[in-house]
């Protein structure tokens, strides 16, 4: 029986069909046409068809030489399916690929080295959600972060969260002139109004499609930050991130604090959907250290006039040294910093530590994060008690929504 | 995104990066299977579309067949290099052997291209049915389709992915410039 090869319905009445196979297939228990065996071929292909379709189907090619044919391409075709596919690709891949392109042919617009780990963390997010189907989507996710001196949350979804970086890296893309994204209702201040703002006034939970404004609102930051150059590094931006005290953030900084969050986030996801997630590349996780202990003594005097942490002990002028925690941060990206206790005004002199700190990079950065309360991380301290408690709370208390 | 490589923005190639490497990589490990081999052909491909951001012929097909036709290409182009330096160091097997792997690997890799390439209810009704074992029913039932769709999008999707053994490896139709290896 001569079939058409171009896939289209044959043009044999149904009937004959039927016929042809009754007669010649007396045993089988369905009778099927010849159309509709030919339409199984995928299903049989793919054992995915019940036990007499396939015994069926298999009769007929004994004696139909263009299914023969084309059952025999299609199962060759599914020897070509594979279920290794998912292979992730190494993050730290792409710096090395990039680095490489550069190097090549330098580019003429770069992109600012302070922007690197803002550009790193949101790519990774971004290659973690790829494979994301709704399930993954809409799975339930914790929010954790330290408040009024305890360990609070709150919960979302994977589309929450994105939602919420979405809302917060707003605040860096305005202060660059880009548009706000959640439109003019929304607040235009604080991280916490505006997230809340945009998970009330939606009328149905955030879905999969959150991703793509969140990413091209990344694309644009970095390009605009690119093409404007050194001149906005500084720029202030009104942020209200890590501390009250910290109203604003310069340009620079509050991008390196995105890539914190977009890091921190990411690793909830990751929890969430039972994914492993690494920690950033060591030069960006420095960095990122860095940030939280420029931003330490700051937030310390902002506890120390609320009344939640420990007078000042020596005032000293502005800009002489002063009495200094040592914070040793082990592990990759890690180092020593000092933290000025008394005064951000002074310079944490290392003569003058009276503390010492030290604990790995990944679990101070839970520690800012609000991931862990201070007491229970696992820092190996010795000195001034009070000066370590102190030090501990004010790094938690940077933590927020 | 040809333009703005063309200027010259290392944030368009980032972009390009993101959109790209997994389907570089993923064809690459397919046809060397062999993770470092992967990364440097990654290396390679972008390194060659960064540099030459004007090879690419919008008339020709979309940036995302360029690239991954760059990266086939290479990654079969390596591993030609890498058995044939093997023979000649005096490993097993002929020349036949040699041609022999290299288009089964071409073909592995182009079903792996065919297969993201294709309408997506094709591709996630084959999922369906070899992924997750589901027959041609429940197939029907997973996607709110009837029996007759499944089994039609079952039958178009590997009739699709198996031109992936008939195409030849380097088509007639290639332009100049998409032939030659990086």
């Amino acid at each position: 029986m001569p079939e058409p090869e171009d896939g289209l319905p044959p043009r044999i009445p149904a009937q004959r069909g039927a016929a042809d196979a009754r007669d010649e297939l007396p045993a089988a228990p369905l009778a099927l046409t010849h159309k509709v065996l030919k339409s199984l071929l995928g299903a049989w292909a793919l054992a995915a068809c019940s036990p007499q379709e396939t015994e069926a189907v298999e009769a007929h090619l004994t004696t139909c030489a263009a299914c023969a044919d084309e059952a025999l391409r299609l199962r060759d075709a599914v020897g070509l399916l594979h279920t290794d596919r998912n292979l992730d690709l190494d993050p730290l891949l792409r710096s090395r690929v990039l680095q490489g392109c550069l190097a090549g042919r330098p580019a003429r617009i770069p992109v600012p080295e302070w922007a690197a780990p803002y550009d790193a963390e949101t790519a990774r997010l971004d290659a973690l959600l790829n494979d994301f189907g709704d399930a993954e989507w809409h799975a339930p996710v914790r929010l954790k972060w330290f408040e009024s001196e305890q360990p609070v949350s709150r919960r979302t979804t994977v589309a929450g969260v994105i939602a919420h970086l979405l809302s917060v890296d707003a605040l860096v893309a305005m202060a660059l002139g880009l548009e706000d994204p959640l439109g003019e209702a929304a607040p235009s201040a604080g991280p916490t109004e505006r997230t809340e703002h945009f998970w009330r006034s939606s009328h149905f939970p955030p879905t999969r499609r959150i991703r793509e404004p969140w990413r091209d609102q990344g694309h644009d930051l970095i390009r605009t930050v690119s093409f404007a150059g050194r001149g906005v590094a500084e720029l202030a931006v009104p942020y209200g991130a890590r501390g009250d005290k910290h109203s604003s953030l310069p340009l620079q900084d509050s991008l390196l604090d995105r890539a914190f969050e977009c890091w921190v986030h990411a690793g909830d996801i990751a929890e969430a959907v039972d994914y492993p997630y690494d920690p950033p590349a060591a030069a960006h996780l420095h960095t990122m250290i860095d940030l939280a202990a420029r931003l330490l003594p700051g937030t310390l005097a902002g506890r120390r006039r609320a009344g939640l942490a420990a007078p000042a002990r020596h005032l000293v002028r502005a800009g002489t040294p002063g009495r200094s925690l040592r914070l040793e941060i082990e592990g990759v990206g890690g180092g020593n910093w000092y933290i000025a206790l008394d005064s951000p005004a002074a310079i944490a002199s290392p003569d003058r530590a009276v503390a010492h700190i030290a604990l790995d990079g990944v679990e101070f950065c839970r520690l800012a994060a609000g991931h862990i309360s201070p007491e229970e991380a696992a820092a190996g301290q010795d000195g001034d008690r009070e000066a370590i408690r102190d030090v501990l709370f004010a790094a938690a208390s940077m933590s927020r929504l | 995104m040809q333009q703005r490589l063309a200027r010259g923005e290392a944030a368009a190639l980032g972009e390009l990066y993101d959109r790209f490497a997994s389907l570089v990589h993923s064809l690459a490990h397919r046809v060397l299977d062999d993770d470092e081999a992967a990364d440097r052909i990654t290396r390679e491909v972008f390194g060659y579309v960064w540099e030459n951001p004007d090879a690419y012929d919008p008339k020709q097909g979309s940036m995302r067949s360029w690239v991954a036709t760059l990266a086939h290409r290479q990654a079969v182009h390596r591993l030609r290099q890498t058995e044939a330096a093997a023979l000649a160091a005096g490993g097993d097997g002929t020349t036949e052997d040699l041609e022999q792997k290299v288009r089964q690997a071409s073909v592995a890799a182009r079903a792996d291209y065919i297969v993201t390439s294709m309408p997506a209810p094709l591709r996630a009704a084959l999922e369906l049915a070899y992924f997750q074992r589901r027959d041609y029913r429940q197939t029907a039932v997973d996607l709110g389709v009837t029996e007759d769709e499944a089994r039609r999008r079952l039958r178009l999707g590997l009739q699709l992915l198996s031109t992936a053994n008939t195409r030849p490896v380097t088509g007639a139709s290639t332009p100049p410039g998409y032939g030659r290896t990086l």
